[in-house]
């Protein structure tokens, strides 16, 4: 644990990435394999849950530290992370730290799922009482944690690569798909040479890069193929020895989620794995996204959503074709056998090749970017004819060629204090428009697209101007504009609005504007009203 | 009618209205008793200051060599209009005092900032019995436990010799009056040069001239040359971060002491080689430690953790009641850096409400053309 912890503590005090590579690749030169293995498994998002619950874990802690709930609430809303708050209110028994290694923590946590509510409180404690303050902060990310500490998965597999000495794309690959660390050894996952049979396994997607400047600086139109870039989910649909998998980009196998795909497994030729993008679609079209949002999420999927929200595959790209990765080969030679093997199939409306736009030089484009909301799409990809398929995001060969984003200038009304980095500063806003009663009336929250001295400036403000305290939450005096961006908009319920809309953020404070100049629910319902 | 409180908080100082005093005013008065020289308790302007004697060097080198000053020694009594004042030691920096003030069998402190830990450079804190305590509350919260001083110093020792290994400059970032004094009387020093900032240069300057016993350091300026802060200290005020000033001591690691630095996320925003949690203020338990000891019936709590301090004092026995001063609100200042810091962000505010304003009186004026 010494290790690990120290690598976390390292990990966490630099920015530079060559140096976080430096580090991963010291520590799995020099862990042990099963500590290596429980690394990679916090690494890319694999913690086990071990059955506790934080409300019981902050109330044992605040116990522990002889004070109410109240102050463990304020120091936590101080701190902005459960797991460092708990080490920091602790009584400070051990300053030495704990001999056990990584994965002896672990097998020590394995145990906790079998408790009784009070044998797990005994077990925490215990662990607690051995380990220094940074050892009990790195303990509780363990046991509960989110596990974010700037480290990517393309950085973890460079480093592993490097330490290694293995091509980075075969430990991507190796490292995708699911295993889980009580079922295989360092050596199976990462060292064995021999293909790993392993089915299910996914490929790294291969990402797009927004496009810089103009669209004709990427050379002859002809060289490209240019698609609608679609609201969905990102997929890769895999069939093989009979079975059929599907895995989305959070890298989540979500086979069960999509019954109506289920019958791929029937119709298409062993081996195959289809990248593309899986949408709400009826009558021929996709529909918004917000659609697809009513059943992401859910455990059952009832008769009724299936009707209203029934989802489609729009496949864009040939991975493996008769059980031969064909990575390799270009995108116009993928798409070919694509397109074949989509003609082979009995036509299904519930699987379709996103079409290729047709085109003969960029100023059509250009023309019909605009359409993209009617299309139900964010706008255009764009792939290189002679690109081969990459792994993760990559410049040069897929380009993302968004629409301008929707926009509305509100007031800021509510703020809480931001996390880790952010913590202590106030980051976290709430925006208003004017409602139809000459009342501001909050429509969206949003945190990025500030500079850190905007961020600075607003935060002063925000400390000298409160109005009221809810828990975290600070009424702020309705005075300072921003312009909010977001790329879609609905009709919602469950907003006060009565308006939801998709991925908001701040594109600038509009310092030349008074809270009486904001826009109003009108003008957002206007907007609505001309997309939907 | 119930007579009025000895000291009341008038939003700009703590006033005595029967002996017609204020205690770190934040506007120019007539008389002033000051805690300690830091810019957000020693103010400009005013007509007399009192403060303690080892103060002097420094409030005359803020507020002027001219200011109308008189100073005292730790526990001496004096009488303005019939009240009984004296100070005692409070630990924060140099000449830091808690003020004591008694009428007609009433007792009433005002700590300013204080902290309990010996620093070897200031008087160290002493508990002063009385019936009401005005506190401060900084940390006021249970996540600050300080470590003991020498396990911090070691820190920074052990620091600076692995910079000087690599060689590295080793950039020690801290509060010039206070911080970097007591960072200068416990570390190890080595029988090297020790290079300064302006900022502390001065006080440093200052303070030996005065005749305290600090080391002499070396002034950073444009002609020193450069090779020589290979595996050197500097020292320098957390308002270098960033600029040019620090580039010239590549290659550098930089080390920052404060209490925030007990945060990560604090630690990370600032994104310094190493955070060195010290500070001069108590921490939790020394907080409620010397609150206990002073055993007031009823404490005020200001700047700092405010409400919730004086919730857990309630809850806990303790009569409090949270006070709004000008030595900040929510925010977390720690002395004058912050201060200033302020101050850019408040001028910056004001110059965009100008802005708005003169907008708004222009589009008046084209409507009423």
């Amino acid at each position: 644990m010494k290790q690990f912890a120290e690598l976390f503590m390292n990990l966490d005090r630099t920015n530079k990435t060559n140096a976080k590579v430096d580090l991963l690749k010291n520590y799995f030169l020099s862990a042990t394999d099963d500590d290596k293995l429980w690394a990679l498994t916090l690494f890319t998002g694999r913690r086990p849950s071990f059955k506790v619950n934080r409300t019981q874990v902050k109330e044992w802690a605040a116990g522990e530290a002889g004070i109410p709930m109240w102050l463990f609430q304020e120091s936590y809303h101080s701190v902005g992370d459960l797991g460092e708050t708990i080490s920091l209110l602790l009584p400070r028994t051990s300053l030495g730290g704990s001999d056990k290694s990584l994965s002896e923590w672990f097998r020590y946590l394995g145990m906790l799922p079998g408790m009784t509510d009070e044998e797990k409180r005994d077990h925490i404690m215990q662990a607690w009482m051995q380990l220094s303050q940074h050892e009990t902060f790195v303990f509780n990310k363990l046991l509960m944690g989110s596990f974010r500490i700037g480290v990517s998965q393309t950085l973890v597999v460079r480093a592993l690569a490097e330490a290694t000495e293995t091509d980075s794309n075969v430990i991507a690959h190796r490292v995708m798909g699911q295993w889980d660390p009580q079922g295989t050894t360092f050596e199976q996952l990462i060292l064995d040479k021999g293909e790993n049979d392993n089915a299910s396994r996914p490929y790294p997607f291969f990402l797009a890069y927004p496009i810089e400047g103009d669209v004709a600086d990427l050379g002859e139109a002809q060289d490209w193929f240019a698609e609608w870039k679609w609201d969905g989910i990102r997929s890769q649909i895999i069939y093989r020895n009979k079975e059929l998998f599907i895995w989305t980009r959070g890298e989540e196998l979500s086979t069960e989620k999509f019954p109506e795909l289920h019958f791929l497994s029937d119709v298409l030729p062993e081996g195959t794995v289809l990248d593309g993008e899986i949408v709400t679609y009826a009558n021929g079209r996709p529909m918004p996204f917000n659609v697809l949002q009513t059943r992401i999420g859910r455990k059952n999927l009832s008769k009724k959503v299936l009707e209203e929200a029934p989802v489609a595959f729009l496949a864009y790209d040939l991975l493996e074709a008769n059980g031969v990765d064909i990575r390799g080969l270009t995108q116009a030679q993928r798409r070919t056998q694509l397109e074949a093997i989509h003609a082979s199939v009995p036509v299904q409306s519930h699987f379709n090749l996103s079409p290729l736009i047709a085109f003969t030089n960029w100023q059509q484009l250009r023309e019909l970017h605009p359409q993209s909301r009617e299309n139900i799409a964010e706008g255009f990809m764009i792939k290189r004819k002679a690109s081969t398929y990459q792994v993760g995001r990559k410049k040069g060969d897929w380009w993302k060629w968004k629409i301008d984003p929707l926009s509305v200038d509100a007031v800021l009304i509510y703020a809480q204090k931001g996390s880790g980095r952010r913590a202590e500063l106030f980051t976290d806003y709430t925006f208003a428009v004017w409602g139809d009663d000459g009342k501001l009336v909050p429509f969206a929250k949003a945190y990025s697209g500030l500079t850190d001295a905007e961020i600075g400036q607003v935060d002063y403000f925000i400390k000298r101007n409160v109005l009221e305290k809810f828990g975290p939450v600070r009424t702020v005096k309705p005075e300072l504009v921003f312009e909010i961006g977001f790329e879609g908009i609905n009709e919602s319920s469950r907003h006060k609005s009565g308006i939801a809309v998709r991925f908001p953020r701040i594109l600038r404070w509009r310092k030349d504007k008074k809270a009486e100049e904001a826009d109003s629910l009108e003008s957002l319902r206007d907007i609505l009203s001309s997309y939907k | 009618m119930p007579k009025q409180p000895l000291l009341q908080f008038t939003g700009k100082s703590i006033y005595c209205a029967v002996a017609d005093v204020h205690i770190d005013p934040w506007i120019p008065v007539g008389r002033a008793i000051i805690t300690h020289a830091h810019s957000d308790h020693a103010r400009w302007g005013s007509q007399h200051y009192l403060a303690h004697k080892d103060s002097e060097p420094i409030l005359r080198l803020r507020l002027g060599q001219d200011i109308n000053l008189q100073t005292v020694g730790y526990g001496e009594k004096f009488m303005i209009n019939g009240v009984k004042f004296s100070l005692h030691p409070a630990g924060h920096i140099i000449g830091s005092a808690q003020v004591r003030v008694e009428y007609q069998g009433e007792v009433w402190v005002a700590s300013g900032d204080y902290k309990l830990e010996n620093d070897n450079f200031a008087t160290p804190y002493e508990p002063v019995k009385c019936h009401v305590f005005i506190t401060e509350s900084t940390f006021g919260l249970p996540i600050y436990k300080w470590q003991p001083q020498q396990q911090v110093m070691s820190e920074i020792d052990h620091w600076w010799a692995q910079n000087r290994m690599e060689g590295k400059a080793s950039v020690l970032m801290g509060y010039s009056l206070g911080k970097m004094q007591r960072i200068l009387k416990n570390i190890q020093l080595q029988d090297t040069v020790l290079y300064a900032h302006g900022a502390i240069y001065t006080v440093n300057e200052r303070l030996r001239e005065a005749g305290f016993d600090l080391p002499e350091l070396t002034l950073v300026t444009k002609e020193t040359d450069r090779k020589l802060f290979r595996g050197a200290l500097v020292l320098a005020p957390p308002s270098a971060d960033g600029t040019t000033w620090i580039k010239k001591f590549a290659p550098y690691s930089v080390g920052y002491c404060s209490g925030w630095m007990a945060l990560r996320g604090a630690k990370n925003r600032r994104a310094v080689d190493q955070g060195f949690v010290l500070s001069d203020h108590v921490d939790w338990p020394d907080l409620n430690r010397a609150v206990k000891e002073t055993c007031a019936e009823k404490v005020f709590v200001t700047h700092g953790y405010t409400s919730i301090f004086s919730r857990w004092l309630n809850e806990n026995g303790i009569e409090a009641a949270e006070v709004t001063t000008m030595y900040g609100n929510e925010d977390e200042n720690e002395e004058e850096e912050v201060v200033q810091d302020a101050a850019v962000a408040t001028a910056s505010y004001e110059e965009h409400k100008q802005e708005l304003d003169g907008e708004a009186k222009d589009n008046e004026n084209r409507l009423e053309r």
